[in-house]
């Protein structure tokens, strides 16, 4: 198995929940108390505590990850962070939802363009992959 | 406080070297949900945690004096020569390869190469950091 040009990806869905947002600030080092501390978030005119992009940027390639054969190797991965994920203070968190759509890329690579959402509204812009199919 | 507008062009002192152990990739996998895949290979993003490394760095520097509470992270990408491995010993060097200002704030767009004990290229991460200093009413 390989990823094949016009393959329709996904949907993959993950919640995120504050405990989440916990956990990954632990293994990524990412201490930015506007992803775990309300106050802190509002002080500096956040709606409230934010998910770290880099965390949404790692369940888009968790998604991504899933997708792709055994031999095809990712060469580049990239994201803009268009929208905050605002994560209230409950059991439920928000939903992730990541698709994705494979075209033919440069130098005989498979382009993934994904599309990031919660709640149906986009929080990743121009995220996109490129794919070395493996044999 | 801007950053210094001679920023640009700068490159930082390599981050001092980072032990990969199969626990920590563990950990990282544990956090975002992923699996270790063939030979302990870490998730796509791990590079981040020595690249986050670099940007910390740079953000401290006596010179540039950035609160991490104040930045945004508006992008990231990387460029992948190989996935990481149990056993890498990691170094990113940072370079700011551009700087904006306006309204107020700096749009610092980082470059950090991520290369292992032998030098060779792991993997390229590419930030764009935006930095509002807080308005000087809102200080102490």
């Amino acid at each position: 198995m390989t990823l094949t040009p016009g393959a329709d990806l996904g949907p993959s869905q993950f919640p995120i929940t504050r405990a989440d947002l916990v956990r990954y600030a632990g293994a990524s080092g990412d201490f930015n108390p506007i992803h775990w501390s309300e106050r802190v978030a509002t002080d500096v005119g956040l709606p409230g505590v934010l998910a770290h992009g880099m965390f949404t940027m790692a369940l888009a390639g968790r998604a991504l990850s899933s997708w792709l054969g055994p031999d095809d190797r990712l060469v580049s991965f990239g994201v803009r962070f268009s929208k905050p994920v605002v994560v209230p203070d409950d059991d439920a968190g928000v939903a992730l939802e990541v698709t994705g759509v494979a075209t033919e890329g440069e130098e005989g690579r498979v382009r993934v363009d994904l599309t990031v959402t919660v709640a149906g509204e986009k929080v990743l812009g121009q995220a996109r992959a490129e794919v070395a199919p493996g044999a | 406080m801007p950053v210094p507008p001679d920023l640009a062009g700068r490159t930082f002192a390599p981050t001092a070297p980072y032990d990969v152990s199969a626990a920590k990739i563990a950990e990282f996998s544990a956090a975002v949900g992923q699996p270790a895949g063939p030979d302990g290979q870490a998730p796509p993003t791990f590079p981040i945690v020595v690249a986050f490394g670099a940007m910390t760095d740079l953000m401290r520097d006596p010179e540039v004096g950035i609160s991490l509470q104040n930045v945004v992270h508006a992008d990231q990408r990387f460029e992948i020569t190989r996935p990481v491995v149990p056993g890498d010993v990691l170094v990113a060097e940072l370079t700011v390869d551009t700087l904006r200002q306006r309204g107020g704030a700096d749009f610092i767009g980082t470059r950090s190469e991520v290369t292992d004990a032998s030098g060779a290229h792991v993997c390229t991460a590419f930030a764009t950091l935006v930095h509002r200093a807080p308005e000087p009413t809102d200080l102490p």
